[in-house]
């Protein structure tokens, strides 16, 4: 059963299909596992194993074909896209390999941009956006634009994007896969802090040395399944 | 996403195809100064065509007359059910009460009598008509020589252009100067001292004579309403008119009744202040027991003829705004196509589909209303070029200037709903496009 308090994250019998010409791809194919709360569990697995889909479901930016996917106790599959916009915009924080700035907004303005979509109050955003940029330690560059910023500032503040709504859950799609190894193990680093403050922490990578160093639980798939799963720390 | 949130990102969008998003606010822009430049146009001339018409007399003007002399006119008999009750006379009396009659303005009656006028040793037959003060608003007095009368029973005269022609070949050098009128002045008769009675029933007509100064000259021959169109050549102040009691034709009709001393009217004129309420004042006056009559059934035709005409104006006007309303729905189709990845990223980070779609609705929103404004603007420009070029051709060919376009209040407020509308409209597709953007695929799109 359904425990909010210690599970962040249940999957139940989640497949996600494609139908591209003839073919059915099966990018998820049955798929369940449960993510407790506070934990760093990395996805790993070839390109088209299915690892970044499952993300997607995750978030709710994909529907499943089948099963269920809970978080928070609702079942994502049977919400409507404005309760998943909900979804995504309280409950999860997402990273992206490509950081997925907004080019002509400074910093600020786009660590601002979930805040604004959350309709939260002027007066307390300031607050926050702060909250998160110092959480990255990226105070010094508030009104450069991305373009301003190296690839690892960059990804820093990509997380303090998807850090500034306080979500439970974050979400990093190869958080590290356009840096250097140096900048990587920073992101890395960054990382676990976060995830010891209690924040549920997944991962998908395709580097198993890094996955190891960091996470507590790693899950490997291929071919739409889970080939292997470290279970639960 | 609250509204100024919305603004504030529409706003910046907007800014960003700076360019783009620019020549498409000015193709709406030229779309409604189209639109308001016609329709500007039509009001105008609807204006011009209703004041000239108010300034005939015809529209808020009730012609009264003796519902006998009514008949008589008509070549009707009275009927003989009804010898009890002999018509109403249309007397001082009758006009007192009618002019205390709600909405009405004035009363006077139509006074037009045969005339001689002495000039510089020469005699000129002609007719004489009696002007009211509020004639002075006729367009006919519009670009006059001279001036109107200095008051309502001066002993001035305005002559008409024809006439003053024949009186001098230079008609500006009669202003100032004084003719002769000799007219002829009905008197009532002595009392005859076998008669008991103190006075005659009959009178007699004698001829007078009246100096009067020329204190203007009219290109045209003023109209005084229904019951006086074709008036006089030589124009009185109606005051002064009526005091030279001179012989009318209505003096038979008066020396054949039974109380030939009671003077009655052939005719009187009612003006109204406003002309819808014309009709409940000629229902009063039929009540009252006098035949009136009045144009506004005319009148209604026309402004029915107006309203298909600047209907037919404003469809025309609107074709330029509706092309306009593509070159929103092509700009925000090139957004989306430059912004899905955008969209996408937004999706990821909260925004929902209503979201999305309100984004572009303000974006299209927005150059909706700045090309409204801006195309009011010009649309008020091109009207007031309009008036200019017009003006320059009458003053050309020495004729008083008017307005043919008009922009009201109204007209500026439906524009802008009007483009902001067009424009609304113009987003659906393209917002509703935007909103149903799979945030997977955006996110994917290079």
């Amino acid at each position: 059963m359904e425990n909010g308090n210690f599970m962040a994250i249940r999957m139940d019998r989640v497949a996600r299909h494609y139908q591209m010409g003839d073919a059915l791809v099966r990018a998820v194919d049955d798929v369940s596992l449960e993510i407790r709360a506070g934990q760093f569990v990395a996805l790993l697995g070839s390109s088209g194993s299915g690892k970044s889909t499952l993300l997607n479901l995750m978030a709710g930016l994909d529907r499943p074909t089948s099963g269920a996917i809970f978080a928070r106790g609702r079942n994502l599959a049977e919400m409507n896209s404005e309760e998943l916009a909900r979804h995504r915009s309280h409950t999860t924080g997402i990273v992206f390999q490509a950081f997925n700035l907004l080019p002509r907004m400074t910093l600020e303005e786009n660590v601002e941009l979930p805040l604004r979509l959350a309709e939260v109050d002027r007066e307390e955003r300031a607050a926050r956006v702060h909250e998160a940029i110092e959480r990255v330690r990226l105070t010094a560059r508030l009104s450069h634009r991305p373009s301003e910023l190296s690839g690892g500032e960059q990804q820093r503040t990509a997380l303090a994007r998807a850090l500034v709504n306080r979500p439970s859950i974050l979400l990093a799609d190869e958080p590290t896969g356009n840096l250097d190894s140096a900048t990587g193990d920073e992101i890395m680093r960054l990382l676990r802090e976060i995830n010891e403050t209690g924040m549920t922490i997944v991962m998908v990578t395709h580097e198993h040395p890094r996955a190891e160093r960091f996470a507590h639980r790693i899950i490997v798939m291929s071919d739409g399944k889970i080939l292997s799963d470290g279970g639960a720390a | 996403m609250r509204a100024r949130d919305l603004a504030e990102l529409a706003g910046r969008n907007l800014r960003e195809a700076f360019l783009r998003n620019s020549l498409t606010t000015i193709g709406i822009s030229v779309g409604v100064a189209s639109l308001v430049a016609m329709l500007s146009l039509g009001v105008g001339l609807q204006d011009l065509a209703s004041d000239r018409l108010a300034r005939t007399g015809l529209f808020d003007a009730i012609f009264v007359t003796p519902r006998s002399a009514a008949a008589a006119y008509r070549g009707s008999v009275q009927p003989s059910s009804s010898p009890a009750q002999p018509p109403r006379p249309l007397d001082e009396n009758a006009r007192q009460e009618i002019r205390s009659l709600p909405n009405v303005v004035e009363v006077y009656p139509d006074i037009r009598f045969p005339i001689e006028i002495h000039y510089a040793g020469d005699s000129y037959a002609t007719v004489a008509a009696g002007v009211t003060p509020s004639a002075r608003k006729d367009g006919a007095f519009d670009g006059m020589k001279g001036s109107f009368f200095s008051g309502a029973d001066a002993d001035e005269t305005i002559l008409q252009i024809d006439l003053a022609r024949q009186l001098s070949n230079q008609p500006e050098t009669l202003l100032g100067k004084d003719l002769t009128l000799r007219y002829a002045e009905r008197q009532p008769l002595p009392a005859d001292p076998a008669d008991g009675n103190a006075a005659s029933d009959g009178f007699s007509i004698v001829p007078k004579e009246k100096n009067l100064r020329i204190v203007g000259i009219v290109e045209t021959e003023p109209a005084g309403g229904i019951g006086s169109l074709g008036r006089g050549r030589l124009l009185l102040p109606l005051e002064l008119a009526e005091t030279l009691r001179s012989a009318q034709a209505n003096d038979l009709r008066d020396l054949l009744r039974d109380s030939p001393k009671h003077h009655t009217y052939e005719s009187l004129t009612v003006r109204v202040n406003d002309p819808p309420k014309v009709k409940a004042v000629e229902d009063s006056i039929k009540v009252m027991g006098f035949t009136a009559f009045s144009l506004l059934d005319a009148s209604k035709s026309l402004s029915l003829v107006f309203t298909v005409f600047d209907l037919f104006l404003g469809i025309f006007g609107s074709l330029a705004l509706v092309v306009a309303s593509l070159g929103i729905v092509n700009t925000l189709v090139m957004a989306i196509l430059e912004r899905r990845r955008e969209i996408g990223i937004l999706k990821a980070l909260g925004a929902s589909d209503r979201d999305v779609r309100r984004l572009f609705f303000v974006e299209a929103g927005a150059m909706g209303s700045l090309g409204g404004l801006l195309g009011i603007c010009i649309g008020w420009l091109i009207g007031h070029a309009i008036n200019f070029g017009t003006n320059v051709y009458l003053k050309g060919r020495n004729l008083p200037t008017i307005s043919v376009t008009a922009v009201p209040w109204w007209m500026v407020a439906a524009a802008i709903v009007f483009s902001i509308a067009v424009s609304l409209a113009a987003g659906i597709y393209p917002a509703s496009r935007a909103a149903s953007l799979d945030p997977v695929e955006a996110l994917r799109y290079e």
